[in-house]
Formats: C-alpha cells, structure tokens, sequence
C-alpha cells in the first residue's frame, strides 16, 4: 500500500538566550533572528520522508503564513518532501481557530483536486503559540480519528499502529486510514538536508492559495516577561575540588 | 447561578497533582463570578480523591460511567462526555490541565463545540463580558495578556504555575454519577495497548535531576551521570543536543519539546540554558549548573554553580558521595 501523506508546519522565530520584544509589546524583535519551525513538525517532516520512502506514495508540506514562510516550505522539501503548499496570510499571527478552519478549507481544496491524504501529520503543539489544538480541529472538521503525542507510525494496509510515550512506558493505538496524527519530537532524528536536496528545493513549485479569515474570539492585549525569581548565583568552588561543596549541597537538600 | 466544569484526572486513589493545581486556578475564577466549582472525573471516584475535591472546595463531582470509558478511554471520547455533561449543566468555564492527557482532551472539547481555547493559562479574571486572561507562549520563556470573548471559557491551566492550595472551606463535593450516550466511533482512537518501561524513576517526578548537555560529549559520557544519579535516588535527564547526537533517547529530553522537571535540585552538567531548555527545568527548587564558562546563561541564572570540566568534577564528585555513604 502506498501513502499520501501530508505534513503542517509553522514558520517561527528561532530565539536565543534571551528574547527581545518590539517596543508595543505585540510580537518577538525579530531584527537579528532565523526562522525556523518546531522540533515536533521536523521531526513530523522526517517521518513522512521516511514513511514514503519505505512504502511508496507522495508527501506534501503545508503552511499557513507569510510569503517568505516559503523558506520552511523549501527546507522541508530539501529533507524529501515532494511538494510544497503555502496559505497565504498577512504578517499577522493567526489563533488556532482562524488557522484549522484555513487549513480545513485548504485540505478540501487539495483533496478535490485529487490529493488523498492518508496520513495528515502535524506538530504536537506550535514552538511559539503551544495552542495544542490546531490538529485536532482540523481532524474533527474532516471527520478523521486524531491522536496525539506520537512517537512511532507503523502502517499496515488500510490502518496504521502508533504509539505514544507516558510517563511510565509506552500506550499503543490502531487507527483506520485516513486518520490524523500529532507527532512528538524523538519519533525519528530528522536528516541534515543534502546538497541535492537543497538544489532540488530552490526550483520546486510552490501551490499558493488564499484563505479566508474567520474571527477566533481571541484578541491578544501584550506579550510580556515573566518575573525572574532568581538573582544571585552561589559560586560552589572551581573543578574537581567543588566535590565536598557539591555534596554538602545534596546533604542540605535531603538527598544524603 | 451558573458554575464552572473542571476536569479531573487521578493519580491512583488521590487527585492527581496537576488536577489540585487546576482546581485552585479554577478556584479563583468561581470565586470573582460567585460560581461553584464542579469537577468531573473518568470512572468511579474513589472516597481519597473525594476527600482531596472536598478540600479543594468542589461542590458537585461528577463521576463519568460508561463502557466506553473504562480501562484507556480515548481523548476523543471522553471529551464527548463532558460535552454531553457540559450541555446538561450549562457551565460558564471548562477548564483542565496543561497536561498531555488533559490538553488533548479539552482540545476535542474545543474541536466540538467550535469554541478558542486558551491554552497553558497562569491567571484568569472576568471582564468586559468576557475574560482578561495571560497564557504563556514559548513554553514558558513568554506571557502572553490575551482578552477572551466567547460564550463558554475553555481554558487549560499550565503546569507548576499555581501551587495547589485547600479551599478557606471545603466544599459538599456531592457525588453525581452521569452516564454519557457515546457514539461506537469514538472508540477508535483508545489505547488497544500499554507496555510499561519498568524499575526506574521516571523524569517527571525525580527528587533529583542529574542533565548533560553538549559538554559531555558523548554516549558513553553520560555514564557518570548515570552513576551519581543512581547513587542519589535519580534520574538522568539531558539537552537536546544531546537527543540529537544520539546519545541518549528522546525520553530523557528536559525542556520545551521534552518534559517539564521540578524536582528538589536540578543539576545541569555542560548545558548552556537556552530558553527552551530553561522551561523545562526552571520550576526546580534548586537548581545547580556546572559548566567551564561562567558567562553561560545556566549558570548566571542557577542558585549554585561549579566553574570547571564536568569530566573532572563528577568523577571526584561519585567518590565524595560514596564516601559520604560509606560505600565503596
Ligand atoms: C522550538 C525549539 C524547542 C526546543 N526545545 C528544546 C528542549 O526541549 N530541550 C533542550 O534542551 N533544547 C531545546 N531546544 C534547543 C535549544 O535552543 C538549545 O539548542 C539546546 O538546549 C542547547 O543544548 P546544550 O546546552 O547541551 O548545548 P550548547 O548550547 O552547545 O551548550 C553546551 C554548554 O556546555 C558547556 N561545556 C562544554 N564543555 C564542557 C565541559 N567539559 N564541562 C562543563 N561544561 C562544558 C559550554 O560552556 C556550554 O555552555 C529547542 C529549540 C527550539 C528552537
Ligand atoms: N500557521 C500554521 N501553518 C501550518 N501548520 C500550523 C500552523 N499553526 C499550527 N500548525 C500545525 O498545528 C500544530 C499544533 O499547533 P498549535 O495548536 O498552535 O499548538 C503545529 O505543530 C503545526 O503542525
């Protein structure tokens, strides 16, 4: 049986130690930063390089965004996605329920076209909004089972086995196809893009389509910093000879 | 008079942690609406965990029971049954953990009733017909002050960030069973499987944390810090430079896309403490960074740090312990 599977991600900054924002507080100072997309939807794009590559079919990259959100479109088609879609949005940030309803409406689109998904893979939650929600609302506007958290894909036929990690072990599901999955980074290591790969990206059609907008009912007010509890750091010694210090601590705390 | 749904989750007899945590967040929304607090729970309520609601100041418990919901009940099913509870008590605010169970199912809820979630909140107020609310974004590194306008409030609190606190007086905490009418095709996406990784400490509720980062430099590295995790009663836990070099499983991953810690001491050996490592291991009591740069972010931010090769301190350091111990 061979697969056709699609994968989401979301275009986000890539902050460093520090996080800056603009002066109105309305979004990150992206000034000096890179973009890139969460380790879960790597890791999602790896799986269905992978999956593909193992039982045959064809995998797409979906994003909603901006038109330079392309560049995460073009790095995912350079680790062996075959094709690439960009909704096409303003600079604004869309909430989770403005972004399921266009990608809902987006999915419909590629499906009449004649696409047949088999397996819609998104991130576990987004780097930036950790909304958690945006897969499953689109699994329930296409009346797909959804499971998430997942850390293992084994299709057999028309069905698919995966497995999700807890706390103590492991729980595994058996799912009809189509279905929908919310995949966890440590499912796979994703590829460093090969050079074929990149040069492949930069020539790759790009299917651009416009969505509509619906209201979320979530307006934001600010970002803000939390409060720093911590201010000064209790320096323990230098080396090797830290040991005893080290241990007085473990004893202090209760651990010896 | 209307009140507030709050999904519980147990953690054998008892109210699990993260549900005492939610039900105190939710507490402070009943009491600025004059709103009960009611709480629903999968399965039979065991009287510990009653107990545990009564503190918390629960009026009403319902205890969801149906076919479906017994042993792994699937996200998507059991959120169908607070739908169904929620449709018969008319709450004004649904609200659950920010845990992985908790978050999946209320997003099904969500999905549902077609209603924002606002997801991973640390405060909650009524206001302007609506609710001011702040969420925080980046797992934790950013707040987020969000204005929310919707009907019903579907909110999930996030993890470690209101202590969980009894009520100033207990609630009746009345015990209602609801029996739900569940479609069959829920049931598809239930556990059909579990296989428990067995012995070990788990992660999540180490009393002690021993992380590597880059700074050890290989699997084989990571050996030291297995043994004095061993000898301490903990847990080895590490960066995602680590995961990605393949030297330890994903498992083990402390941080934004790995587990949250809060364990008494959080010991991060050769880690810089980027941000998204950070958020995972901030909400330890203590927390000690060793690392050869005195500028790096883990250690400026750390209660305690040690200036040095970790492959010098952490053998001297097995020893010191073993000795302390008397073994060895
Ligand atoms: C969306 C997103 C999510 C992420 N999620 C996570 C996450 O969940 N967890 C996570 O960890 N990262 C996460 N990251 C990655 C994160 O940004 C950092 O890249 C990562 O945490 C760095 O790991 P590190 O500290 O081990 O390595 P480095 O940043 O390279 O730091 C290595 C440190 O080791 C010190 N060192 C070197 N040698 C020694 C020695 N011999 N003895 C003592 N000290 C030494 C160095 O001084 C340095 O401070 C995420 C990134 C993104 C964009
Ligand atoms: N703008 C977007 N474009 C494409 N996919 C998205 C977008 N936002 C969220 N997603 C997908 O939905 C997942 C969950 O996002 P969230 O609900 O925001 O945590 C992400 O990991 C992505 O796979």
């Amino acid at each position: 049986m061979t697969l056709n599977i699609l994968v989401a991600v979301k275009r986000v900054p890539a902050p460093g130690a520090k996080i800056v924002l603009t002066e109105d507080a309305q979004r990150i100072d992206t000034k000096h930063l890179g973009f890139t997309v969460s380790p879960h939807e790597e890791c999602a794009v790896e799986e269905a390089v992978q999956l593909v590559g193992k039982h045959g079919g064809s995998s797409t990259v979906i994003t909603l965004g901006p038109p330079v959100a392309e560049e995460q479109l073009r790095t995912a088609i350079s680790m062996g996605i075959d094709h690439g879609v960009l909704v096409e949005t303003d600079e604004q940030e869309w909430d989770a329920l403005a972004t399921a309803a266009a990608l809902t409406d987006a999915i419909q689109t590629l499906e009449a076209d004649g696409d047949r998904f088999d397996l819609i893979l998104f991130g576990n939650e987004s780097a930036d909004a950790g909304n958690y929600q945006v897969g499953i609302r689109v699994a329930h506007a296409l009346d797909r089972p959804v499971v998430s958290g997942i850390k293992a894909i084994e299709p057999t036929d028309a069905r698919a086995t995966m497995k999700r990690a807890v706390a103590d072990g492991f729980e595994v599901l058996d799912l009809p196809l189509p279905a929908v999955a919310a995949i966890k980074e440590g499912i796979n290591l994703p590829r460093y893009p090969a050079m074929r790969g990149r040069l492949l990206a930069k020539k790759a059609q790009i299917r651009r389509l416009t969505p509509q907008r619906r209201d979320g009912g979530m307006r934001r007010v600010r970002l803000h910093h939390p409060p720093q509890q911590q201010a000064q750091t209790q320096m323990l010694g230098t080396g090797a000879d830290a040991a005893p210090a080290v241990a007085a601590l473990f004893e202090e705390v209760g651990l010896l | 008079m209307s009140l507030i749904l709050t999904l519980s989750e147990l953690d054998g007899d008892t109210l699990a942690r993260s549900s005492r945590e939610t039900l105190t967040f939710a507490r402070s929304l009943a009491d600025a609406h004059g709103w009960d607090l009611h709480a629903v729970a999968v399965g039979e309520i065991p009287d510990t965990a009653m107990a545990d609601l009564r503190a918390q100041g629960v009026a009403v418990a319902h205890a969801l029971l149906h076919d479906q919901l017994d042993g792994d009940a699937a996200p998507a099913a059991i959120a169908a049954a607070i739908n169904e509870l929620h449709d018969r008590l008319g709450a004004g605010a649904l609200v659950g953990s920010g845990t992985d169970h908790a978050a999946e199912v209320m997003a099904h809820v969500a999905a549902r009733t077609d209603l924002p979630l606002a997801s991973n909140c640390t405060e909650v107020a009524p206001a302007d017909g609506g609710w001011d609310l702040t969420r925080v974004r980046w797992g934790g590194v950013l707040l987020e002050d969000v204005h929310l306008e919707a009907d019903v409030a579907l909110l999930t609190a996030a993890p470690h960030q209101t202590a969980a606190a009894d009520a100033v007086s207990p609630g009746a905490a009345e015990l209602h069973s609801f029996k739900p009418e569940l479609d069959e095709s829920l049931h598809i996406t239930r556990v059909v499987e579990r296989a428990s990784r067995g012995g070990g400490i788990s992660l999540a509720t180490a009393p002690v944390v021993i992380s590597g980062g880059r700074g050890v430099g290989s699997a084989e590295g990571f050996g030291i810090l297995e043994e004095l995790a061993e000898l301490l009663g903990g847990a080895v836990g590490c960066s995602r430079v680590a995961t990605n070099n393949g030297w330890r499983s994903h498992n083990d991953q402390v941080g934004q896309t790995g587990t949250r810690v809060a364990p008494d001491l959080y010991v991060a050996c050769g880690i810089s403490g980027a941000t998204q490592h950070w958020v995972g291991c901030m909400s330890a009591k203590k927390i000690l960074a060793i690392n050869t740069d005195p500028e790096a972010p883990m250690v400026t931010r750390a209660h305690y740090a040690v200036i040095g090769d970790l492959h010098e301190l952490l053998p001297a350091l097995v020893t010191e312990v073993k000795n302390r111990r008397g073994v060895g």
